[in-house]
C-alpha cells in the first residue's frame, strides 16, 4: 500500500483543453474539469450507423488460407479463463496445460496468450505453466461488481501481484461512472495502475451496464487517459457482454487515442464469444477499424473458455476438409 | 338614375403588392359580353412578367416560413375582404360573363366560400398528404408536402372569378407564391381579387396578377426557368404547346380536367413536393 | 512488456490497410445465373424466338466479355407489346384487387426463392458487388412487390377518393444502375393499381428483367399484363411515341427526361420522371464522426456511385474539414475494389465503356479546374471497366465536378461555415433529389431539413430505401414519387 501514490484530481482548476503531445507519453489530466472537457469533446455515436457498420463487416467471407491464419491468430489471442466459485487448483492446472499446448498432437498450434484466474489461484497457475510462453492474468479490484473500498481493491491487486500475476484485469466502478463521479473512476484506475507496477493493466468497462455506446466511448477514453494498457468489454458475469458494435466503438477509441497521443492501448473482448465464426468476425473488425497494428496478442485478446475448442475444431476441419467432432479436444 | 358623373378606375397589374401600369405603357380594351366598352386594362409585357416572377420568388420563402395557421388566417382575411365587396365583384362577373346578376352573385358567393375552404386547408394539407412511413429499420421516417415554389397560373378563360379563385388559392394554400395570368377577355374580377389581397395581409409578391395577351405571355411564363409549376386551366387549345415548353426546366404541369368536383384536392396535390426525412432512432 | 512501449509507425496508423490480414478470394459461382445464350422478347405471356429479332450483346462490365445476346426491340415489337397490354387491361383492371394482390405476393415470394440466381445475374450484368445485389437489390425488389401487393385491394383507402381507377397501359423505361430493383419499383405499384405494363430495361443491363419474365410465368400472371421489350434508346423512344400508351414512367438522365416531357406535352400522356441528382451530404462539427464517415463512403461509393441520389458533394463545416477529409481518405484506401462476384468486394466495375469515359472526362475537368485529386491506390483489374475511388478537395462551387452529375465513384469536398451557408450551397443546384445531414443536434437537423430542396433527406444515415418510403425529386430531378402510398398516385387517374 505504501508505494501506491494516487493523485486526486482537483475538482476545479485548469480548463484549457488537453494538449496531446504528438507522440509523447500520453496526456496528463490535471483536473476533473479537464477530464470532463476531454470526454465531452468526443464525438457522439449514432447507434444505428454503428450497428449497421458492424453488421456489414460481419458479411466478410474469410476462406481457405486466410481462415487458417485467422484461426491461429485467434488462438494466440485467447485469455483462457476460469472465474467460477468452484475453481480448484486441479481445474486451473488442467486449464494451464491446455493453454500452453492447445492441441498436443500438433505443435503448429500456438499457445494462448494468457490464462485468467482469481487472485488466489495465480500461484497455482504460475506453477502449472512453468516456462510456457503464457502469461497469467488475474481479475482483481472486487471482481466482478467492483463494489468495495479502494483499499480493498488495491489489496486485491497486491495479492495477485505478489503471487506473480503478469496482467491485472480490473473492473471500473460503474456506479460512480453512471452517477457522474468521473474523477473517482479515473483516480481508481490511476491508483490500480500504480499498484500494478510492471504488470499489464486491463480495465474492464462492463459495457453491458454502461448501456449506451456514448458511455462506452467515454469510459474507454477515461480508462486510456488514466493509464490502461488494455480496455476490456466485460466481466462475462452480466448478460449483455461483448457485441460487435461495442467492440467497434472500443477499437475506434483505441485507434483515435493512439493517433492523438501516440500511445497504443489494446482491446480485450470478453463474455459471450464462443464460436470461431464470431472470433473471425471480430478480427475483421480489428483489421478494418484499428488496423493491422492491433492484429497481435499484445494488442488484442479474447477472454473466453469454450471458444478455444471451437477454434481448434475449425482449424482441424480446415486441414482435414471434413467436419470434426467435439471430442477430438479436451474439455478444458 | 343619378346625374352624378361616376369616378372610374384604372385597372392595373398587381405585382409585389403594388398596383402598377405595364412598364410598356400598353393597355387594351375589355368589353362586356355584348361587345360594349367596359374598361381599359394594363397589357403586361414580358418584362412585367419577369418582374412578377422575381417578386413571387422573393416572397415564397417568407410565405412558407409563416405558420400554416397564419397562412390560413391571411387567406380567410381575403375572404372577408371579398365578402365586403361582394356586390362589386358580382357586377363585374355579370358584365364579364354576360350573365344574370343573380346568377353572378351566386357565382361570387361560391367563389368566396371556396376561399374560405382553401383557408381551412393550410394547416391540414400536411396531415392529409403527409405522414409517417413504417420503414423496416430503426429509422423515424416521415413525408411532408412542401410547396413547389413559384407557380404560374393561366387562369380559366370563362369563369372570371370562381375559376380564378380555385386556380390561385390552391397553390397559395400549400405555401406557393403565384403569378397569375387573368382571363384575357374577362380580367377585371381577377384584378379586384388582386387588389383585395393587398388589404388582406398577403405579403407583397405572394399573389401577382397580370392582365394581357395570353398568347404573348403564357409561353414566357411556361418557359421561365424560375417558375416551378404551371396550371394550364385557361390555356385551352394551347395546352399541348405550353406543356411542351414547360418541359425545358422539368416543370410540374397541371392540365385542365373537367371532372374536378367540389371536394377535389387535386389542385392541392398538384403543386406540392413530397419531402421525406429519415432519421436514425437509437440510444 | 507494456503495450505503451510498442511503437506504432505513422504509416500503420494512417493507412490501417488490410495488409496484415488478407482475405482470400470468396467468389460466388457465376454458374448460378443459368444464363441462356440468346433471349427473345417477353410479349403476351411468352418469349419470342431470339432468331426473330436483331440481337445485341450484353457485356459483363468486369471483363468486357459478352454474357448473352438479347433482342433489339423494334417499333413493331413495341406495337405488339402495347397491343398485348391493351388486350390484357380490361380483365386485369376489373379483377378484384384481392386477386391482383395474390399475383403480386406470388411474385414477391418467387423473387425470394430465386434470390441467389437473381443476385448473380445482376452482378454479372451490372458489375455491382454481389454483397449489394444479394443484400440490397434483390431483397428490396421482393419487398416492393410484397408492399404493393397489399395495396391492390385497399386502393379506396389510399386517400384519392373512392374507387380510384388505373390509367391503362403504362410504358416504363428503367435505368442500368439497379436493373431488377427499378423494374420492381415500376411494376409493383402499376400492377397493384390495375394497370398493364410494357417494361423497357436498360440497354446494358437487360438480363435480370428477363429472369423476372420467367418469374412472372411461374406466377401464372395473365398473358399481356407485363411485357418486357429489351432494346436501346430507339426502343424506348418508340414506347414514348406510341399513342396506345396512357402513362410513361421514366428513370434516367435529366436530358432524356426533358425530351420525353417535351414529346408528351402535346399528347397529355401521364408522366412521372425520376432523373439525375447532385446530392449534398452536409456534415456539421457535432456529427457522429465514425458513422458519418461510413455514411459519406456509402453515400458516394455504394454501387460505384451509379446512384441518382448519391451524396456526390460532401459539404463539411470548415472547423472539422481537415479531420473529416483525413478520415474519409483513410477509409477510401480500405475499400476493396475488384471482382464483383467476390463476397468481400466493396466497389465493383463501372457499368459500361461509355460511362467510364464520362467519369474520366469529368474527373479530368476537375483537375484542370484546379481541384486536388486523391485517388485510391487500389489495384484495378486489367480487363473490364474500372475506376478507382476518387475524392476531390479544394473544390469550388463553380467547378463542373461540383455541378454536374458524374454518376461514378467520385466525391467532391466543399466547406461551409454556418448552417445558413450549408443550406444555400446544398440548394445551389438545378437538381433536388437527395441530401444528407449529419449532426447530433436534432433541432438544427430539422431546421436544415426544412430548408433543403430535396425529395429525400437522410439524417445521420444515407442511401436508405424502403417500399413504404416515397422516393423522388424536386426541380430537375423530376416529379412523382415511387414508394409508399404516394407511389400509387403515379398509376391512378386521380
Amino acid at each position: 500500500m505504501d508505494e501506491v501514490t494516487t493523485t486526486p484530481l482537483r475538482s476545479v482548476g485548469a480548463t484549457s483543453a488537453v494538449r496531446f503531445a504528438a507522440h509523447g507519453s500520453g496526456p496528463r489530466i490535471e483536473s476533473e474539469v479537464e477530464l470532463r472537457s476531454v470526454l465531452a469533446s468526443l464525438s457522439g455515436v449514432d447507434a444505428v450507423g454503428l450497428e449497421a457498420r458492424a453488421a456489414k463487416l460481419a458479411t466478410r467471407s474469410i476462406k481457405r488460407s486466410s481462415k487458417l491464419a485467422a484461426l491461429d491468430l485467434a488462438i494466440a489471442m485467447v485469455d483462457l479463463t476460469t472465474l467460477e466459485g468452484a475453481d480448484t487448483p486441479g481445474r486451473v492446472a488442467s486449464l494451464c496445460a491446455k493453454a500452453a499446448r492447445p492441441d498436443p498432437r500438433n505443435h503448429e498450434v500456438p499457445s494462448v496468450a494468457a490464462v485468467c484466474v482469481y487472485p488466489d489461484l495465480v500461484a497455482t497457475a504460475k506453477r502449472a505453466l512453468g516456462d510456457a510462453p503464457v502469461a497469467v492474468a488475474s481479475v482483481a479490484t472486487a471482481f466482478p461488481s467492483g463494489r468495495a473500498s479502494l483499499a480493498m481493491k488495491l489489496a486485491d491487486v497486491a495479492e495477485a501481484r505478489s503471487a506473480g500475476a503478469d496482467e491485472i484485469d480490473m473492473v471500473i466502478d460503474r456506479g460512480a461512472f453512471l452517477a457522474g463521479r468521473l474523477g473517482q473512476v479515473f483516480d481508481e484506475i490511476v491508483a490500480v495502475k500504480a499498484a500494478c507496477g510492471p504488470a499489464h493493466l486491463k480495465v474492464i468497462l462492463e459495457t453491458g451496464e454502461l448501456v449506451t455506446y456514448d458511455n462506452v466511448r467515454r469510459a474507454s477514453w477515461l480508462a486510456m487517459l488514466a493509464g490502461a494498457d488494455f480496455i476490456k468489454t466485460s466481466t462475462g458475469k452480466v448478460p449483455a457482454a461483448s457485441t460487435p458494435p461495442v467492440a467497434l466503438v472500443m477499437l475506434e477509441a483505441a485507434r483515435d487515442f493512439a493517433e492523438s497521443t501516440g500511445r497504443v492501448v489494446g482491446v480485450k473482448l470478453a463474455g459471450g464469444i464462443r464460436s470461431a465464426k464470431d472470433a473471425i468476425r471480430y478480427l475483421v473488425l480489428v483489421n478494418e477499424t484499428a488496423g493491422t497494428a492491433w492484429l497481435t496478442p499484445e494488442r488484442f485478446r479474447f477472454g473466453a473458455s469454450s471458444l478455444l475448442n471451437d477454434l481448434l475444431m475449425q482449424r482441424l476441419k480446415q486441414q482435414r476438409g471434413a467436419y470434426v467432432r467435439v471430442d477430438e479436444f479436451s474439455g478444458d | 338614375m343619378s346625374d352624378r358623373i361616376d369616378v372610374r378606375k384604372t385597372y392595373k397589374l398587381v405585382v409585389k403588392g403594388a398596383f402598377v401600369r405595364s412598364e410598356s405603357g400598353r393597355s387594351y380594351e375589355v368589353t362586356d359580353a355584348t361587345g360594349a366598352f367596359w374598361a381599359n386594362v394594363a397589357q403586361a409585357s414580358r418584362k412585367d412578367l419577369r418582374e412578377a416572377v422575381v417578386a413571387a420568388r422573393g416572397a415564397q420563402r417568407s410565405w412558407w416560413a409563416m405558420t400554416a395557421y397564419n397562412r390560413g388566417q391571411v387567406l380567410y382575411r381575403l375572404a372577408e375582404m371579398a365578402e365586403a365587396r361582394r356586390a362589386e365583384l358580382a357586377e363585374h362577373v355579370a358584365v364579364a360573363e354576360g350573365i344574370d346578376p343573380v346568377v353572378a352573385s351566386d357565382a361570387v358567393a361560391r367563389g368566396i366560400d371556396r376561399i374560405v375552404w382553401y383557408a381551412g386547408w393550410t394547416d391540414k394539407v400536411a396531415q392529409v398528404l403527409g405522414g409517417a412511413n413504417p420503414v423496416a429499420g430503426p429509422y423515424f421516417n416521415f413525408s411532408l408536402p412542401v410547396p413547389c415554389g413559384v407557380v404560374g397560373v393561366i387562369a380559366p378563360t370563362d369563369s372570371s372569378f370562381e375559376g380564378f379563385v380555385d386556380a390561385v388559392l390552391a397553390p397559395l394554400a400549400t405555401g406557393n407564391t403565384v403569378v397569375a395570368l387573368a382571363s384575357e377577355t374577362r380580367p377585371t374580377p381577377a384584378v379586384l381579387l388582386g387588389e383585395m389581397s393587398a388589404t388582406a395581409d398577403l405579403p407583397g409578391g405572394v399573389l401577382n396578377v397580370l392582365t394581357g395577351r395570353r398568347d404573348e405571355l403564357a409561353p414566357v411564363l411556361c418557359e421561365h426557368e424560375d417558375v416551378d409549376g404551371v396550371d394550364l386551366d385557361g390555356a385551352d387549345e394551347t395546352v399541348g404547346a405550353l406543356a411542351s415548353l414547360a418541359a425545358g426546366s422539368i416543370k410540374r404541369v397541371l392540365r385542365p380536367r373537367s371532372s374536378a368536383g367540389d371536394g377535389d384536392v387535386r389542385r392541392l396535390r398538384a403543386f406540392v413536393e413530397t419531402s421525406t426525412v429519415w432519421h436514425t432512432i437509437g440510444q | 512488456m507494456s503495450s505503451a512501449e510498442i511503437d506504432v509507425t505513422d504509416q500503420q496508423l494512417d493507412q490501417s490497410r488490410l495488409g496484415g490480414f488478407t482475405y482470400d478470394p470468396a467468389p460466388e459461382s457465376a454458374s448460378v445465373a443459368r444464363l441462356a445464350s440468346a433471349y427473345g422478347l417477353f410479349i403476351d405471356g411468352a418469349f419470342s424466338d431470339p432468331g426473330a429479332h436483331e440481337q445485341f450483346e450484353t457485356l459483363n462490365p468486369a471483363t468486357a466479355r459478352p454474357l448473352a445476346t438479347v433482342a433489339h426491340g423494334s417499333s413493331e415489337d413495341v406495337d405488339r407489346a402495347v397491343a398485348a397490354a391493351r388486350r390484357a387491361f380490361p380483365a386485369w383492371s376489373s379483377m378484384p384487387g384481392s386477386a391482383r394482390a395474390k399475383y403480386l405476393f406470388r411474385i414477391a415470394r418467387l423473387i425470394q426463392e430465386r434470390a441467389r440466381e437473381l443476385a448473380v445475374v445482376e452482378t454479372l450484368d451490372n458489375g455491382k458487388p454481389i454483397r449489394e445485389s444479394r443484400d440490397i437489390d434483390v431483397p428490396l425488389a421482393a419487398a416492393y412487390f410484397f408492399y404493393y401487393a397489399g395495396w391492390a385491394d385497399k386502393l379506396d383507402y389510399a386517400g384519392f377518393g373512392p374507387s380510384p381507377q388505373p390509367l391503362g397501359v403504362a410504358g416504363q423505361i428503367i435505368p442500368w444502375n439497379f436493373p431488377l430493383l427499378m423494374a420492381a419499383w415500376k411494376l409493383a405499384p402499376a400492377l397493384a393499381a390495375g394497370n398493364t405494363c410494357v417494361l423497357k430495361p436498360a440497354e446494358t443491363t437487360p438480363l435480370s428483367a428477363l429472369v423476372l419474365a420467367d418469374i412472372l410465368t411461374q406466377a401464372d400472371l395473365p398473358a399481356g399484363v407485363v411485357n418486357i421489350v429489351t432494346g436501346d434508346g430507339a426502343t424506348g423512344a418508340a414506347l414514348v411515341a406510341h399513342p396506345g400508351v396512357d402513362k410513361i414512367a421514366f428513370t434516367g438522365s435529366t436530358e432524356v427526361g426533358r425530351l420525353i416531357q417535351q414529346r408528351l406535352g402535346e399528347r397529355g400522356t401521364h408522366l412521372t420522371l425520376e432523373l439525375g441528382g447532385k446530392g449534398a451530404n452536409i456534415v456539421f462539427e457535432d456529427a457522429p464522426i465514425d458513422e458519418m464517415v461510413e455514411g459519406v463512403i456509402d453515400g458516394i461509393f455504394f454501387n460505384q456511385g451509379h446512384v441518382c441520389c448519391a451524396g456526390s458533394r460532401l459539404l463539411v463545416q470548415e472547423s472539422i474539414a481537415d479531420e473529416v477529409v483525413r478520415r474519409v481518405l483513410r477509409r477510401v484506401e480500405q475499400l476493396r475494389v475488384g471482382d464483383p462476384l467476390d463476397k468481400n468486394t466493396d466497389v465493383g466495375a463501372i457499368n459500361s465503356a461509355a460511362q467510364l469515359a464520362r467519369i474520366e472526362e469529368l474527373t479530368e475537368a476537375g483537375e484542370a479546374e484546379g481541384a486536388t485529386r486523391h485517388t485510391s491506390a487500389c489495384a484495378l483489374p486489367n480487363e473490364g471497366y474500372w475506376f478507382a475511388p476518387t475524392v476531390f478537395t479544394d473544390v469550388a462551387q463553380s467547378h463542373r465536378i461540383a455541378r454536374e452529375e458524374i454518376f461514378g465513384p467520385v466525391l467532391s469536398v466543399l466547406t461551409f461555415r454556418t448552417p445558413e451557408e450549408a443550406v444555400a450551397k446544398a440548394n445551389n443546384t438545378t437538381y433536388g433529389l437527395a441530401c444528407g445531414v449529419w449532426s447530433e443536434k436534432g433541432s438544427r437537423t430539422l431546421w436544415v431539413a426544412q430548408r433543403l430542396r430535396a425529395g429525400v433527406i437522410w439524417a445521420n444515415t444515407y442511401n436508405r430505401f424502403d417500399p413504404t418510403s416515397p422516393f423522388g425529386g424536386m426541380r430537375e430531378s423530376g416529379f412523382g414519387r415511387e414508394g409508399g402510398r404516394h407511389g400509387l398516385e403515379a398509376y391512378l387517374d386521380v
